[in-house]
């Protein structure tokens, strides 16, 4: 389902599916109680300055540090391919298919290819893909999306998951958490084991050393990279860092801020393939630059900061519109704040409508974002835009053109203020479109008696 | 000092009595309150939905019926911010427009926010002693007009309890149009409220927009506690002194 449904789709959600607000919820809170401790322990504002100012640098230079990247992927053995969209990542991998003779994937958890669609593709191709995270893993078996960018399956409650794994896994009904999580190990091992195939995303590529790094807290990714024959690691454009040393901040800001952790409990730094005399790794490693609507992005002055994004989650935990549902009502990849930034400015804002509109401005959001997003800001260009561009729904903009129009007449403003007392049914009533919007889910507007500015005239000489 | 009160039009048409309140509160500082009669919104629903045209207009009008006071006074979080922050940006590269903008901005205050800076009265009397009272902390007044201990100074010093809530820095889900653009998140987000809120005789803001939505979803709910704008009491603790 598209952005466009989620007005509805929010709606089904809370009446048909009341708890998955309770899960989302307990979850979200839970991490985000995390990250303030965690951001409480360091001197978290210079972090975030310098985080801001080394993404706002790497973007402004993309082009000659993609280049220096490139060079130094080369050096290491890498392959290096560029993809514009989903069908140039499908040809590039289909080709590395073909030419490996890949039967069976494991995929290591990465926003990027849920973006590309990349196990749709693989299917499509004969191949077997199995995702190894387990909050993936999870998903994958409820075949849905992942409704969070750190936790796909915190919309998920522990009796879903039990009733999954024992359908899939043969686990019984009353598995404790750690019954589960072995099934799934074992399941998994053997895959690990027979996998052709690894496919990641990237959390950061450093530029001057063509260092890949994958950040997780499970050792899925790193099997994933470094048992089967092949790993194809996509990586969004934006995901470039300058130096190896700039990791110190990144690695340390990217955790506290997803998880509260002072660290990710695993950190893979990949330079190239397995070398003669080394004991594992993969003996081919392809890196796909992805643009996938990144560079339409980068030209647009006001909303191009949001490609500092580094997929940590922290806004989503902060947001309360999001943990009302979780993601899935927002019919995007991203949801959430970054969601609501990020889809307009990959898809466009015609395609991502109405999903700017899905925020209070709030800006609890930008409060705890470790790159300085300045989401509120972003959702208001976007609504300007929107507004402008003739996307929202005629009768909105003859209202709002109504509406200015009175309150720039105080005349106008005082006739209405008496109009409403004089009609006092109007605000309770529950069939009037507009005000049964309000009316069906509290209770009917009381006006005071008498507006201020009449009372004013009574108070005015008052000592 | 000549200051202008900007009752906004949500308080002038639901809280019509925190106005009264407000204007007796700053005459018993000292303050010679004015009250423009040409005032009516500051336009923060067409900004927020992204009709800046219109907001505009609706600003320009509103810069119009503030000139020539020292100070103008609102008792709201969110319009107070919409004058300070957003105006400014709204007129972004507009020349003299924009200067106006800024200037209005830097007379703008939120009421407890212009008792406690400008004024530098941070005790206004003991009128809420032994008053246990739950304080939902406005978005717009918490994170982008940084009043977060104002208000709870002004009510603590004239003792009243303020009880500890989890959500009280939480949004209540009004967000304006949002309210009805999106009304089943936004009464889950009242609802979050609600259900966490500890016990007290009133639940207090200083925004008549958030007033106005957990009291209509507690309403509905059949569980109201009694609401009250931060004006109101800070005048009862004041006037009973």
């Amino acid at each position: 389902m598209p952005p466009r449904a989620y007005p509805k789709e929010s709606q089904a959600l809370l009446e048909a599916r009341p708890e998955v607000r309770e899960s989302v919820t307990k979850a979200a809170l839970h991490f985000d109680k995390n990250r303030a401790r965690a951001y409480g322990e360091v001197p978290i504002e210079a972090w975030r300055d310098f985080a801001a100012q080394t993404k706002e640098h790497v973007l402004s230079r993309l082009d000659r540090y993609l280049e220096e990247a490139e060079a130094r992927l080369v050096e290491k053995g890498v392959t290096v391919h560029y993809a514009e969209g989903p069908e140039d990542a499908h040809r590039i991998l289909g080709e590395i298919v073909r030419k490996e003779g890949v039967r069976l994937a494991v995929r290591a958890k990465s926003m990027l290819t849920e973006e590309l669609g990349i196990n749709a593709f693989l299917a499509s191709q004969g191949v077997e893909v199995w995702e190894t995270d387990l909050g993936e893993f999870i998903i994958q078996l409820a075949e849905e999306p992942p409704s969070h960018i750190v936790g796909p399956a915190i919309h998920k409650s522990l009796e879903e998951i039990r009733a999954l794994f024992a359908e899939h896994l043969g686990t019984p009904e009353d598995a404790a958490p750690e019954e589960l999580a072995a099934a799934a190990r074992r399941f998994l091992r053997e895959r690990f084991l027979k996998a052709d195939l690894g496919i990641s995303g990237g959390n950061f590529l450093v530029a001057e050393s063509g260092t890949l790094v994958l950040v997780e807290n499970e050792g899925n990714i790193r099997l994933s990279t470094s048992l089967p024959r092949v790993h194809v690691a996509f990586v969004g454009i934006e995901k470039l860092l300058p130096r190896f040393e700039d990791l110190s901040v990144f690695l340390q800001l990217l955790a506290r801020a997803a998880t509260g952790q002072p660290i990710g409990t695993f950190v893979s730094l990949i330079e190239g393939p397995r070398r003669p005399g080394e004991p594992d790794g993969p003996e081919a490693l392809h890196v796909v630059f992805v643009d996938n609507g990144r560079t339409a992005a980068l030209a647009d002055e006001r909303a191009h900061v949001v490609l500092r994004c580094i997929r940590c989650g922290a806004c989503l935990n902060a947001c309360p519109v999001y943990r009302q549902t979780g993601g899935h009502p927002f019919g995007f990849v991203y949801s959430g704040p970054i969601g609501e930034v990020l889809a307009p400015a990959l898809l466009g804002p015609k395609e991502a409508y109405p999903l700017y509109h899905a925020s209070t401005l709030c800006g609890a959001c930008a409060e705890v974002c470790p790159v300085r997003i300045p989401i509120p800001k972003l959702l208001l260009y976007w609504r300007e835009r929107a507004a402008r561009e003739g996307l929202l729904l005629p009768f909105e903009k003859s209202l709002v053109r109504a509406y200015a129009e009175a309150m720039v007449r105080p005349s106008a403003y005082r006739l209405a203020s008496k109009a409403m007392r004089l009609f006092p049914g109007v605000l309770k009533s529950e069939t009037l479109p507009l005000v049964r919007a309000w009316t069906r889910l509290r209770a009917g507007l009381e006006p005071s008696p008498r507006p201020f500015h009449e009372l004013w005239e009574e108070i005015k000489d008052e000592g | 000092m000549k200051v202008a009160l900007f009752a906004t039009c949500l308080l002038d048409q639901f809280f019509a009595g925190a106005g009264v309140a407000t204007v007796r509160l700053l005459r018993s500082l000292g303050v010679e309150v004015d009250f423009p009669r040409a005032q009516t919104c500051c336009g923060q629903p067409a900004f927020n939905a992204g009709h800046w045209d219109e907001a505009r207009k609706m600003a320009r009008h509103t810069m119009a019926v503030f000139e020539g006071y020292d100070y103008v006074v609102l008792p709201s979080g969110s319009c107070g911010s919409m004058l300070k922050v957003h105006y400014p940006e709204l007129f972004e590269g507009l020349g003299e427009e924009y200067q106006r903008a800024v200037d209005l901005a830097e007379r703008t205050y939120e009421l407890s926010q212009f008792i406690v800076r400008v004024l530098g009265v941070e005790k206004l009397g003991d009128g809420l002693k032994g008053r246990a009272l739950a304080y939902h902390h406005g978005c717009h007044a918490l994170r982008e007009l940084g009043a977060e201990k104002e208000p709870i100074l002004l009510l603590e010093n004239a003792g009243a309890r303020i009880v500890p809530w989890e959500a009280d820095r939480e949004c209540c889900g009004f967000g304006g149009v949002f309210s009805v653009k999106l009304p089943h998140v936004s009464v889950a987000m009242a609802d979050r409220k609600i259900d966490t809120l500890p016990e007290a005789e009133a639940l207090v803001s200083t925004d008549a927009g958030c007033l106005l939505h957990l009291a209509g979803r507690m309403k509905r709910r059949g569980k109201p506690i009694p609401i009250r704008h931060l004006a109101e009491l800070l005048w009862e603790a004041r006037n009973a002194a």
